[in-house]
């Protein structure tokens, strides 16, 4: 039988330019995204967009009022885009506009309280774990194993079932299940950092581990943890929506991103397509912003990810 | 006194690094130690400052042995021992400035004076205090890092290739100041190089390594 052999390197196409490993981009191209759109555009349609976002946020709700989301018209149920209502109203007379800015502000509100909340507990329980090592390291990162094998969806879930209908639960829920992964980047950074000779000249001048930790650790793993919390806050936006989209989450008097998808759900089956347009796009446009500012941002912290990228 | 008596010590399990190795340091004189890259002299300074722990061996500090190492060792026993390390760009934070770095080891409350005086000794001027390692050469920042060590007045003194990554002139004036130190404030000080010019030079007597390691 004839040995088959798949051909590699060069020869496998020589059309295709000069052979470079698998998953790195050509030069010039964009930094590990395997797409054309060089960096600095997808970074300025990024900002541009969540800064757009974020002025909606602050503006319409000074025009409008928070009563705006409150007011119910069913004279004016379900009326489509127009003048009155640049993106129609809803089931109840409300206006689709206010109510999805609105609930974008709650929704990124509990989603940066959630990231933050979640990094500050990654980063001290990672922290302590990896600068302590021995029985402690083994025993919480047990516990972190443990909180990983649970979904964390069934666990936020579990909690929210506990306490519904409240924005601390929701909080609670996402930052019980986002610290692990927080905790696990931070102890391997600690892991590293903790054999440096400033780490043993610190040592050997009589600085106790708080000191250490305290005056070389944190301040080394705080970028890290910062990335961390950027990478995780469009991950918390969506694990709000999905929370409250099964009417776990927030109250329904609270307009958040989650609970306007799950209202529109009847409304779309009516043809009324703006009740989930309005929600939908803005989830969608925060999370791609957030989430392309965080990947620029890493790439900027990682600088050898890059070069070993431009090969 | 400053001794280690049949060392044992590695990384790994089953790897030895030191094997069987005896050294005695006595104040108020320069022991240089002359052995190849390699060979686990970086690994005896670690061991002989509490930093790492030998996994047989005894080191005793001034009559008083030395059970317990890293953080587990008491502050006050580690800080009578002063390393200096090879490479100062991974021995200063790289976060700090100059003058932090110098300070580090002085207590919570020493006046500023005192960072100045460390700094003037070693031969630093003001305004390089208020830069961080990266915009200073590594013997200026090698200086800052013997500086940070004088700063617990230690009693020993253990310098690892300190003028590896140095130009001679450099070398010339940090070797020259440990000597002093020698002099002046009776410290012990413990020379490792693969340098016998260097060591030579300097030290009151200089060990090969062939003399330490006796396999146990």
């Amino acid at each position: 039988m004839s040995e088959k052999t798949v051909p590699t390197g060069p020869e496998a196409d020589p059309e295709a330019g000069p052979w470079r490993p698998a998953g790195r981009r050509r030069p010039g191209g964009a930094p590990g995204r395997g797409t054309a759109v060089p960096a600095r555009v997808r970074l300025a349609f990024a900002a541009g967009t969540l800064v757009a976002v974020v002025a909606v946020i602050l503006v319409v709700p000074l025009v409008a009022g928070d009563a705006a989301t409150r007011t119910v018209d069913y004279d004016a149920v379900l009326l489509p885009p127009g003048a009155g209502h640049l993106l129609g109203t809803d089931d109840a007379g409300r206006d689709v506009l206010v109510r999805a800015v609105l609930g974008a502000r709650v929704s990124l509100v509990v989603a940066v309280t959630c990231a933050v909340v979640a990094t500050l507990l990654g980063t001290l329980v990672g922290a302590v774990s990896g600068a302590v090592g021995g029985l402690t390291d083994a025993i919480v990162m047990r516990v972190v194993d443990g909180f990983n094998a649970v979904p964390h969806l069934l666990l936020g879930i579990l909690i929210v079932a506990l306490y519904r209908g409240s924005l601390i639960s929701v909080v609670v829920s996402i930052a019980l299940t986002h610290w692990t992964t927080v905790a696990r980047i931070v102890r391997a950074e600690v892991l590293s950092l903790r054999s440096r000779p400033y780490v043993d000249a610190a040592i050997s001048g009589g600085a106790s581990r708080r000191t250490v930790l305290v005056r070389h650790l944190l301040p080394a793993v705080a970028p890290q943890s910062a990335l961390a919390a950027a990478l995780l806050l469009p991950h918390a936006v969506w694990h709000e929506t999905a929370l409250s989209f099964l009417g776990l989450g927030l109250p329904p008097h609270l307009p958040s991103l989650g609970t306007m998808v799950a209202d529109s759900r009847d409304d779309v089956l009516l043809g009324a397509w703006w009740t989930i347009a309005a929600p939908a796009g803005v989830l969608v446009a925060v999370t791609l912003a957030v989430a392309g500012l965080a990947g620029w941002w890493r790439d900027r912290l990682v600088p050898r990810r890059r070069s070993e990228l431009a090969l | 006194m400053l001794s280690g008596t049949g060392l044992v010590a590695g990384y790994h399990r089953g790897q030895r690094v030191l094997d069987g190795v005896s050294l005695e340091l006595e104040p108020g004189s320069i022991t240089g130690v002359l052995g190849p890259s390699g060979c686990g002299k970086s690994t005896l300074i670690r061991v002989l400052a509490l930093l790492h722990t030998p996994e047989e061996g005894v080191v005793r500090l001034d009559d008083h042995r030395v059970d317990r190492f890293r953080h587990a060792a008491p502050a006050a026993l580690r800080r009578q021992v002063g390393v200096v390390f090879q490479h100062p760009r991974s021995a200063a934070d790289p976060r700090h400035t100059l003058r932090r770095i110098v300070s580090a080891h002085l207590p919570a409350k020493s006046p500023p004076q005192e960072t100045d005086r460390l700094a003037e000794l070693v031969g630093l001027t003001p305004d390089l205090l208020s830069r961080r390692p990266h915009e200073v050469s590594d013997g200026q920042l090698q200086r800052a890092c013997l500086a940070r060590t004088l700063g617990t007045d230690p009693r020993y003194l253990l310098c690892d290739e300190m003028t590896a990554m140095l130009d001679a002139s450099s070398a010339a004036t940090l070797v020259h100041l440990i000597r002093a130190q020698v002099h002046e404030r009776d410290r012990g000080v413990l020379m490792v190089s693969h340098d016998p010019a260097l060591l030579a030079a300097c030290c009151d007597r200089t060990l090969h390594w062939e003399e330490l390691a006796r396999p146990t």
